[in-house]
């Protein structure tokens, strides 16, 4: 495969053509080359966040001489694990900025990358099943208001009226009213990675999937090149965007940062027809509920409590994820799951990313999105973007530097919604 | 499910009895530290692809606190030990040697 391919544009036009000629005119979404020796800037992990950066660079900055590698292949660590919830209702004014500003691109983003990523802006509600929620959601809707973003408090009966199945009186966790986003809503995960590949390919970039990093090189505290499977590779820039592993790579380029990584999991229902045009999240008992275009129910649960690198789960909070959701969905309890899996994702101490410099001259890393990383994917992208071209950060991502673990300027989400999230 | 036997009273309890207390053996910064060392007791971790000293609680039995040695990539668990000793003893060194030759506790930088 030439690494120069370009995947031609989609429309309703090459749909018509390639339909009269049985569909041998389309071409690959991406190329798949082999590395070159050199680039200026390298992307490692070829997930949402990478890709999205890559691709700001090529349309932002016009950097387009990029590699984006991938130990496995695109998009197969948590870019496809998630449960693909977009919202930016969050407390914290540096937060919102850049949670919304993903949710804007992601508003365009089928048009702007001519990829359908199927985003379903169908709304989100976040319930609140005790008075300390309801106070924290409140304040959490004034906090919107100031910072610019449409969020409002609903009641338990108008929330009924927009989620039908729900039951408003159960015993145990009673729902109390809840935090509505309208804007909020889902998107096809993989197509969010897919699209983006797609964009930078044409553009010129190198994606190399199956191409582990092993080693960073550095001389006078400046990076050169990256040790890969594939070879050495050197560079002038370097970005790590690789979420649960980025303290092994920080550790190659002899640096710690202030992540752990646990398992987060999440399972599907057996299809069923459409009961449920909404978002909802019950952050008390972790559990987090919508209905794919497919007619499958996908529910989030929390994280496991400890480190580790399992991708796979365990089955006591499942249990608990599941039992708190029967009360609150009656209608799930008597669903079949069918698929249960886990990703591992990079917690910070304040619940909220790092968008940072390093202590390495020419690395940049972007990780700490824990558990709530994929509706982040174009604003982190932009952000990124900019970091990496600039060498400092712009006004999305000025807040959320290395340093402010020192100077105690925490960007504190955990406090704010009370759960990871 | 991740089981381990609590060292002061001997059951084997399951994770739902326990909690997660983070990386064993930090030493403690505190006044007159630089910033810099004082930051990374705060927040800087290891968060190994591997062998992984950590500080469990038995919350739902003794209540007292020990370090379990353990596994990140397969959950294997190596042994457990009082929160009181202040490096892993030589057993669970050997335990670990015994499934991971190449891990070495002074480059954890717990011999010290």
């Amino acid at each position: 495969m030439p690494d120069t391919a370009r995947s031609g544009r989609y429309s309703v036009f090459a749909l018509a053509r390639e339909a009269m000629r049985q569909h041998k005119g389309w071409n690959r979404a991406w190329a798949s080359p082999e590395p070159r020796k050199q680039y200026k800037v390298i992307v490692v992990g070829a997930g949402g966040h990478g890709l999205a950066t890559a691709y700001y660079l090529g349309k932002n900055f016009g950097i387009t001489d990029v590699a984006i590698l991938d130990k496995g292949w695109l998009g197969g660590g948590n870019t496809g694990r998630n449960t693909t919830i977009i919202r930016s209702n969050y407390l914290q004014d540096p937060s919102a900025a850049i949670y919304d500003k993903a949710l804007k691109l992601y508003e365009g983003l089928s048009q702007d990358l001519n990829y359908n990523v199927m985003f379903s802006p169908r709304g989100l509600i976040m319930l609140a099943q005790t008075e300390h929620e309801i106070r924290g959601y409140k304040r959490t809707v004034y906090a919107n208001h100031l910072q610019g973003v449409a969020t409002e408090w609903v009641d338990p009966q108008r929330l009924k009226e927009l989620v039908p199945i729900i039951n408003i009186d159960g015993p145990r966790y009673p729902v109390l009213g809840g935090l509505y986003q309208a804007r909020g809503g889902t998107a096809r995960h993989d197509a969010v990675a897919w699209g983006y590949a797609r964009a930078c390919s044409d553009m010129g970039m190198h994606i190399i999937q199956n191409c582990e990093v092993t080693g960073v090189e550095t001389e006078g505290g400046q990076v050169r090149a990256v040790n890969t499977s594939k070879g050495r590779i050197g560079c002038e820039k370097l970005a790590m965007v690789v979420a649960g592993h980025s303290s092994h790579l920080a550790e190659m380029a002899g640096f710690r940062l202030p992540i752990e990584s646990v398992a987060l999991q999440a399972l599907v229902s057996e299809p069923v027809k459409p009961c449920m045009d909404v978002v909802v999240m019950a952050n008390t008992v972790h559990g987090y509920l919508s209905q794919s275009d497919k007619g499958e129910m996908v529910i989030g649960g929390g994280t496991d409590h400890f480190n580790n690198f399992t991708q796979r789960g365990s089955w006591q909070h499942v249990e608990e994820t599941v039992r708190a959701l029967v009360e609150t969905f009656p209608m799930i309890g008597r669903l079949k799951m069918l698929r249960q899996w886990g990703g591992i994702v990079d917690m910070t101490g304040d619940r909220s990313p790092i968008l940072s410099r390093t202590p390495v001259g020419g690395i940049f890393v972007n990780c700490g999105w824990g558990t709530g990383g994929f509706k982040a994917i174009p604003g982190s992208g932009w952000a990124m973007a900019e970091l990496v071209a600039n060498g400092r950060p712009g006004p999305l991502a000025a807040d959320f530097g290395l340093d402010r673990f020192r100077e105690g300027r925490f960007i504190d989400e955990s406090v704010a919604a009370g759960v990871a999230h | 499910m991740l089981i381990l036997t609590c060292p002061h009273c001997g059951i084997k309890a399951e994770e739902t009895e326990l909690h997660n207390g983070g990386e064993a053996h930090l030493k403690r910064m505190g006044p007159g530290s630089s910033d810099e060392a004082f930051e990374d007791y705060m927040f800087a971790r290891k968060n190994p692809r591997g062998v992984h000293l950590e500080r469990w609680r038995h919350v739902f039995g003794c209540n007292k606190w020990f370090i379990a040695a353990r596994c990140t990539m397969t959950l294997q668990v190596f042994g457990t030990y009082p929160a009181q000793t202040p490096a892993p003893p030589d057993h669970i060194v050997q335990a670990i040697r015994a499934a991971r030759p190449d891990w070495n506790p002074t480059e954890e930088g717990v011999s010290e």
